[in-house]
């Protein structure tokens, strides 16, 4: 049975698209059929994080509209062939999402894929709205800061009142609370909210911290999902919740202060 | 009665809760404008509700009220006209002339609405008793930021948190067994006697009777994060610890 995630949060830049394209690669870097689906129409960025933005020729918006089958618009990864994505359109509006539109192409996903995963715009939009939808799972992105929570309780909101499933009356959509950007020494000293008081506010399970690291940026700069690279601590926490995901314990790293080596205390870095 | 045979028909006294209009415009369109703007949120709550229409702020110099134009005005708005109050002779005519009642509630005094505006029409407290029937809702899953959950006729009882941004409305009681961090409003009809309860006091607004009070994120100091209940005395909306 294959499943529908969404990857959301309501507040934008929190890590949405970072997230999708990591948690896609670590499915597909474990042995599972998945694709990528880009919702940001307007500002694709998926494709770019992905490294395929040269790839691009047809997209979501072209295959709801006929102009071009699914096959011809999904891009297949370099680096793992069990991995798709379809990039969204640069230039159409958001009107081209009907639910119709976009329910006939998850349809045709499900059949050959294990996972499917949808990077949500921000907001509350058409484009949002259309990306949930269809979810059995949504992972709920959020930075450790009162506006960020505050949102992904809205979003959290709309998942449980305007989704297929809460329409058709089935089982509620699982929920995965995903907090990214998280800095232990600004959380130490006050300046952002702690892992627990973010889930005392939302009330769902927590699967996964991504610590706020510069690999990150240098990591879609390069066009290879951060989870790829397992030197760094973003990276691994990727993998980490990739892993709990399928089920596997894991416990929770990165949410301590880094302890900084020999050299770096001796050399004061 | 001496044999107890068929009856079509029986006639039996009941007191009713009803919400009241009152007006200060005798101008249909202005009411209509202030109805869909300033009042549509609130109207919302009253969705296929009997009203009063109450004349008594209306002046002579205001014009004539089209009694049967605002008549067919409110049901556009999903409300039940069923009477006016506080009428000139005239109005009365006119009242019964539409196939409203004319209703002698007058004798109630108003509740005073605290910080409140008095230049629109609102509506205010209950002119009788309370209703028959208080269904209780029940609400299980957390109530989110942006959400709204109204218990028409009755009391609210919520088995999950409420969040900062979301609203819970009673026109009876609100039970919440867990922290509320939102908005409650309780006897929302004007039921004075109305109470809230929590398990843990983080809320936004306190609202019982239209009488409400706003609490800043570290208030009140003593009871914040504390199970509390709130409740009117006279107009002074107070909150005290639970047990
Ligand atoms: N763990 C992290 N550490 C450092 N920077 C990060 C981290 N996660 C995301 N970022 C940076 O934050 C910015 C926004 O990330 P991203 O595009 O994934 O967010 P988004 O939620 O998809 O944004 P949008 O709402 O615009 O779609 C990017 O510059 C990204 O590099
Ligand atoms: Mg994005």
């Amino acid at each position: 049975m294959s499943k529908v995630i969404v990857v959301t949060s309501g507040k934008g830049g929190v890590g949405k698209t970072t997230t999708s394209a990591s948690f896609s690669t670590g499915l597909a870097m474990r042995g599972h059929k998945t694709v990528v689906i880009d919702f940001d129409v307007g500002l694709r960025n998926l494709d770019l994080i992905m490294g395929c933005e040269r790839r691009v020729v047809y997209d979501f918006v072209n295959v709801i509209n006929g102009e071009a089958t699914l096959k011809q618009a999904l891009i297949r990864d370099k680096a793992y062939d069990n991995l798709y994505i379809l990039p969204a359109s640069q230039t159409r509006d958001k009107d081209a999402f009907s639910k119709e539109g976009v329910g006939k192409v998850i349809d045709e996903l499900k059949e050959s894929f294990d996972f499917i995963v949808c990077d949500s715009p921000a907001g509350i939009e058409r484009g949002a709205l259309m990306a949930l939808y269809f979810a059995d799972e949504a992972l709920i992105v959020t930075n450790p800061e009162v506006s960020s929570v505050r949102d992904s309780d809205r979003i959290l909101g709309i998942l449980s009142a305007k989704s297929k499933r809460a329409e058709d009356g089935l089982d509620p959509i699982k929920e995965h609370l995903v907090v990214t950007r998280y800095s232990p020494s600004r959380v130490e000293s006050g300046e952002m909210l702690s892992i627990d008081d973010i889930q005392e506010l939302l009330g769902i399970k927590l699967l996964g911290i991504i610590p706020e690291s510069p690999a990150v940026l240098q990591a879609s700069n390069s066009g290879v999902p951060v989870v790829r690279d397992d030197d760094s601590n973003s990276g691994q926490a990727y993998q980490d919740l990739v892993a709990r995901f399928l089920g596997e314990e894991r416990p929770m790293r990165f949410m301590g202060p880094e302890k900084k080596g020999f050299l770096q205390r001796l050399f004061g870095t | 009665m001496t044999s107890d045979t068929h009856r079509a028909v029986e006639i039996k006294g009941s007191m009713f809760t009803l919400p009241v209009l009152r007006l200060y415009s005798a101008d249909v369109q202005e009411i209509g404008e202030t109805l869909s703007q300033q009042l549509a949120k609130h109207l919302a709550f009253f969705e296929n509700a009997p009203v009063v229409v109450d004349l008594e702020h209306l002046r002579d110099d205001d014009g004539v009220l089209e009694l049967s134009t605002l008549a067919t005005l409110l049901r556009c708005h999903q409300l039940v006209p069923v009477g006016i109050r506080h009428g000139t002779e005239m109005q009365n005519a006119a009242a019964i002339a539409a196939g409203l009642a004319v209703l002698k509630g007058g004798a109630v005094p108003t509740a005073v609405t605290k910080k409140q505006t008095e230049e629109s029409p609102r509506v205010e407290a209950p002119v009788l008793a309370q209703a028959v029937t208080r269904p209780t809702r029940v609400v299980r899953q957390p109530v989110r930021s942006g959400q709204q959950i109204y218990a028409q006729g009755g009391d609210l009882i919520v088995m999950a948190q409420v969040n900062a941004g979301a609203e819970v409305i009673a026109d009876g009681n609100i039970h919440i067994y867990a922290p509320l961090r939102g908005r409650a409003m309780a006897g929302v009809l004007g039921d004075e006697s109305a109470r809230i309860f929590t398990q843990s006091m983080e809320a936004e607004l306190l609202a019982i009777a239209g009488n409400y009070q706003v609490y800043e994120a570290s208030q009140p100091a003593t009871l914040r994060g504390k199970p509390v209940q709130a409740y009117l005395e006279g107009t002074q909306l107070l909150v005290a610890p639970l047990l």
